[in-house]
């Protein structure tokens, strides 16, 4: 059967990885190939790279990451953050990206999913969805900018147009959990996971290896994601693993 | 050195890439002059059957691939392994016949496409008990080539090989390193 994905995230800024604790805060943890490298070695079943620079020197030094980091390890990688045209997913894919999720641009134009998952299949094209929870309204929200912007769209309304658009995964943040290590938002991802049919990464929250445990055990997701605590060595992906098949998960060794 | 097919569908970097790492000097064409004197020739693709046959035919190198499987190790991967069977139902086309059986959708209570690290059962000890990334909506069918099958609430052909003809439906080329070394045991023949 399919196994359980870990995946290690790299904020990547100008070409260094950088994390950020819900977001803001940001502090340089290392070149990015280098990391890649070490994660690959110790398990790791994929790779995300979200590009948060904010310059066209910095998109174009995301570019050689990516060829460099896929010249060295043969794991799947998807790539995040200033994607807007069927274009720059070109010229990610071409690089060396297996997959690119989109966030903002997806929302500003919905037919991009479309038009994307056309071109490339829906295989490489992943959502990124940032959710918070409003408990005036009692739902929950897409949140973009990184977080800091409230929509007025509905998570879950939001999550089943992308599915009918062709988004081939979902990459799901909660913003409330984010950066807390308390968990993740179970109740929300096990929500969106019955509602559609195409896999979920679920990111925010994680701080000890149990919470990983909690999130296969209690929800159907395919993978979870997190960077703070892989990057600072809190959880070693292969003593994460090894929890996890221990408490009857199934994982990759390698 | 390895022949890669060049018909523009689905993103080679990678194979490219992983060629490289083996040290395999390659050359990317569809020219049947360029590739008759590769040692092994490498038919990649990404996406939709029908259009991959298409575009095969509209190049006009479907003899050509024919007359270098006749002598050449001939692999296969992901779509490039479709192809190699009678027929698809994507599309519903043709394929290059060089495997019975044909290809059709998957049937399984679980999420198609067919998307992760999945384990393999082989009688090659290169093959069994390693997990490989896979990502594929359709499968072959009625073939009698099968030497690795993955479980998914149906099982799935995973590597089939008739003499010199080898097909892929994983991604090697993502399967980390253990995934590289079999795309080099399928070159030397290994598998």
């Amino acid at each position: 059967m399919i196994k359980k994905r870990i995946i290690p995230c790299l904020d990547v800024k100008e070409g260094r990885v950088v994390k950020g604790v819900n977001f803001v805060g940001l502090r340089d943890v290392g070149d990015p190939v280098e990391l890649a490298k070490r994660y690959n070695a110790e398990g790791a079943d994929e790779l995300v790279f979200l590009d948060i620079s904010k310059t066209q020197n910095g998109h174009d030094l995301m570019i050689d990451v990516i060829r460099a980091t896929a010249k060295t390890l043969f794991i799947p990688l998807t790539i995040g953050g200033g994607i807007s045209t069927v274009d720059d997913i070109r010229q990610l894919l071409n690089a060396g990206a297996d997959k690119v999720s989109i966030n903002s641009a997806a929302i500003r134009n919905s037919q991009l999913i479309r038009e994307a998952s056309e071109v490339f299949g829906s295989q490489c094209i992943c959502v990124a969805i940032d959710v918070k929870y409003d408990p005036e309204e009692k739902d929950y929200f897409v949140h973009t900018h990184g977080g800091s912007k409230k929509t007025d769209i509905r998570a879950f309304e939001w999550i089943a147009q992308c599915a009918s658009l062709g988004a081939g995964e979902f990459l799901i943040t909660s913003m409330d959990h984010d950066g807390v290590k308390q968990g993740f938002d179970i109740e929300f991802l096990e929500r969106a996971n019955r509602m559609v049919d195409i896999p979920i990464i679920a990111s925010g929250g994680a701080g000890e290896a149990d919470h990983f445990t909690e999130l296969f055990q209690k929800t159907g997701v395919s993978a979870g994601l997190a960077a703070s605590i892989f990057h600072n060595k809190e959880v070693e992906i292969k003593d994460l693993k090894t929890d996890l098949h221990q408490s009857g998960i199934e994982v990759r060794f390698i | 050195m390895i022949g890669i097919i060049d018909y523009s569908l689905g993103n080679i970097q990678n194979i490219k890439n992983a060629l490289e790492k083996l040290e395999y000097e390659y050359i990317l064409s569809s020219k049947y002059e360029d590739l008759k004197n590769c040692d092994a020739i490498l038919l990649p693709g990404v996406g939709h059957f029908g259009n991959a046959m298409e575009t095969i035919d509209r190049l006009g190198i479907r003899e050509d691939l024919l007359a270098l499987a006749e002598t050449k190790r001939f692999i296969g991967i992901c779509l490039g392994m479709q192809l190699l069977f009678e027929e698809s139902e994507e599309g519903d086309a043709k394929g290059l016949g060089l495997l019975s059986g044909k290809i059709t959708r998957m049937e399984t209570p679980y999420p198609v496409p067919h998307l992760g690290w999945n384990t393999l059962s082989s009688q090659s000890p290169v093959l069994d008990g390693k997990d490989v990334y896979f990502v594929h909506s359709f499968m072959a069918e009625n073939t009698d080539s099968v030497i690795a099958t993955a479980e998914y609430g149906v099982t799935v052909p995973a590597v089939v090989k008739k003499d010199n003809i080898i097909g892929i439906q994983f991604h090697p080329e993502k399967s980390g390193d253990i995934g590289v070394d079999m795309l080099k045991q399928a070159i030397e023949g290994g598998l």
